[in-house]
């Protein structure tokens, strides 16, 4: 019962296509699970909206959305109807073919990455070698249509956006790389569901997730900062900065063109998230061992969610960097700190078993955080504030 | 494997034939992106996986970009008033044809430098990995001691000098 429980969608899946002959059975096993993947993240991105505007809501002291359906749960679907209904509008001297292209590019490159996410046991869709390869191979190529769009729109703010965008996920993307080649480091695999396995283990009950070392931990936290970064979401939002662009590189698309955006936004929101759990949150593995009887995907999708709702806790109160604090912030701090970490992860490596490495490994981190923050500070400069108020 | 390659081949002619001869030179960046992502898939199709992903990463991810901002960042996006074409494109003409000439002599002398290389060979990311860090080592830091002088290099002609008006 808890197998089947377990493998419900695999069990589903061959059910089906046992319906088929076996010549179809590869074909439209593929279509079948892409048709899936397609289905089943933008309901998950509706429900992140929803999560998102309540949640926001109430940390700013407002209601949120409340009048479409109970609670107003049904706000996407009211959402959806009217960017589908709206005018479509291209602006007369706009480049059309690049403005067009550029949603539609971006919307099928963040889907591609859900590929070689392993969503549970035996639920990858592509299971293939350099899984986490291609997942970053995908989310770079997303910087394109930024560009696209930023650039076809003949629009100041639009191109300062994506001016914005493209230096900031470039910057990012280096820390971003680094903090994950610890893993492969430590797993020397590529292999995403290699990955999880080597998570999926217990002793004295507790999970063996790469997050409970020093070094996992301080990848982890790198990695939650870049990937920050690379979906343009708060504190890290300047690309989409309201009160200076209007919205950035997608300021000249309305209608659905625009949904576009949206949904690609919060879909590469997923899939990170997504990757995050994989790499560091060991997957679809149970946090404890006598939990083991709970289905694996309720646990992907339950961490993949938890993550969603810390980074709608992170728009909700940090406030917005300048461009010159996220540069610094970027190539000397993020950066130094995941080679260091890069080192870390050798050392770990190759002192043994024992509490020793424990220790040394947290006192490197530890220190080289303190210090790198504190030189960092004195340079600002930071005096006591002074306001000045309207006389 | 004979249509996909033809398929791939006509798209990849046809994305690095348009990045010579549009007009608009953001436009030409985009097509030439075309090409990159053509050659990456033949390299899957080859079943190479990590060359052909580090084609998408590298060659999409950072060169195309990096080429689209020199574009935005020197000269616009306008087209030049005198047409695309170089006034020395006879010599640009002959040196490409050389290049052709030598790439194709080697490939085709390829199956002579390799003999008995009859199976198409299995090589997971792994081997790559133990290949790069045992047998091709001295390449690989020569690689990387070059990109380092040239970021160097690109720091200091960037960096304002002292006393100079910013």
């Amino acid at each position: 019962m808890i197998e089947k429980a377990d493998q419900i969608f695999v069990i589903l899946l061959h059910w089906i296509l046992s319906f088929l002959p076996a010549a179809w059975q590869p074909y439209v096993g593929v279509f079948i699970c892409v048709a899936t993947i397609i289905c089943v993240f933008p309901a998950l991105f509706a429900i992140a909206v929803l999560l998102e505007r309540k949640g926001l809501g109430r940390m700013q002291n407002r209601f949120g959305p409340n009048r479409v359906g109970p609670l107003g749960i049904f706000q996407p679907v009211a959402d959806g109807l009217k960017s589908l209904t709206k005018e479509d509008i291209v602006p007369t001297s706009a480049d059309a073919v690049v403005h067009f292209l550029a949603p539609v590019f971006l919307v099928v490159i963040v889907f591609m990455g859900y590929a070689v996410l392993p969503m549970g046991r035996n639920m990858t869709l592509v299971n293939m070698d350099a899984g986490l390869l291609f997942f970053f191979a995908m989310s770079a190529s997303t910087e394109l249509s930024v560009f696209m769009a930023g650039w076809s729109s003949r629009n100041k703010y639009s191109l300062l956006g994506a001016m914005r965008a493209v230096a900031q996920m470039i910057s990012y993307e280096v820390p971003l790389l680094l903090s994950s080649l610890v893993i492969v480091m430590m797993t020397g695999s590529m292999n995403l569901g290699r990955i999880v396995d080597a998570q999926n283990q217990y002793s004295w009950g507790l999970p063996h997730w790469y997050i409970f070392t020093p070094w996992g931990f301080a990848a982890f936290l790198l990695y939650a900062i870049a990937t920050t970064a690379e979906s343009n979401r708060s504190p890290f939002d300047l690309p989409e900065g309201e009160s200076e662009l209007v919205a950035g590189y997608f300021t000249e698309y309305s209608g659905f063109k625009f949904a576009l955006f949206f949904l690609g936004e919060y879909v590469g929101m997923l899939s990170v998230s997504g990757l995050g759990t994989t790499l560091f949150l060991g997957g679809w593995s149970a946090p404890f061992s006598f939990l083991g009887w709970v289905p694996s995907w309720i646990w992907f999708f339950g961490k993949v969610m938890m993550s969603i709702c810390v980074f709608i806790w992170l728009r909700g109160t940090l406030p917005r960097m300048r461009q010159d604090q996220l540069m610094n912030f970027a190539w000397k701090f993020v950066l130094p700190l995941s080679l260091l970490n890069l080192m870390v992860a050798a050392l770990w490596r190759f002192m043994g078993e024992g509490l020793l490495r424990w220790g040394v490994c947290s006192a490197i981190l530890v220190v080289a955080y303190v210090v790198m923050a504190r030189v960092g500070m004195s340079r600002e400069q930071f005096g006591p504030r002074s306001y000045r108020y309207a006389e | 494997m004979t249509i996909v390659f033809y398929l791939l081949a006509a798209i990849t002619v046809a994305g690095a034939l348009a990045a010579m001869l549009l007009k608009n030179t953001v436009h030409c960046a985009l097509a030439l992106t075309v090409a990159f992502a053509g050659l990456a898939i033949q390299f899957l199709e080859l079943d190479a996986q990590f060359a052909g992903f580090a084609q998408i990463l590298v060659y999409i991810g950072a060169v195309a970009i990096l080429v689209v901002f020199a574009i935005l960042l020197t000269r616009g996006s306008e087209t030049p008033s005198e047409g695309v074409f170089s006034k020395t494109w006879l010599a640009g003409l002959a040196v490409a044809a050389a290049v052709f000439a030598v790439l194709g002599w080697a490939v085709l002398n390829s199956a002579s430098a390799l003999p008995g290389e009859t199976a198409k060979p299995v090589v997971s990311v792994l081997e790559i990995g133990n290949a790069l860090m045992d047998r091709y080592v001295l390449p690989l830091e020569i690689v990387a001691v070059l990109l380092t002088s040239a970021l160097i290099g690109a720091v200091i002609v960037a960096r304002h000098e002292k006393g100079s008006a910013k």
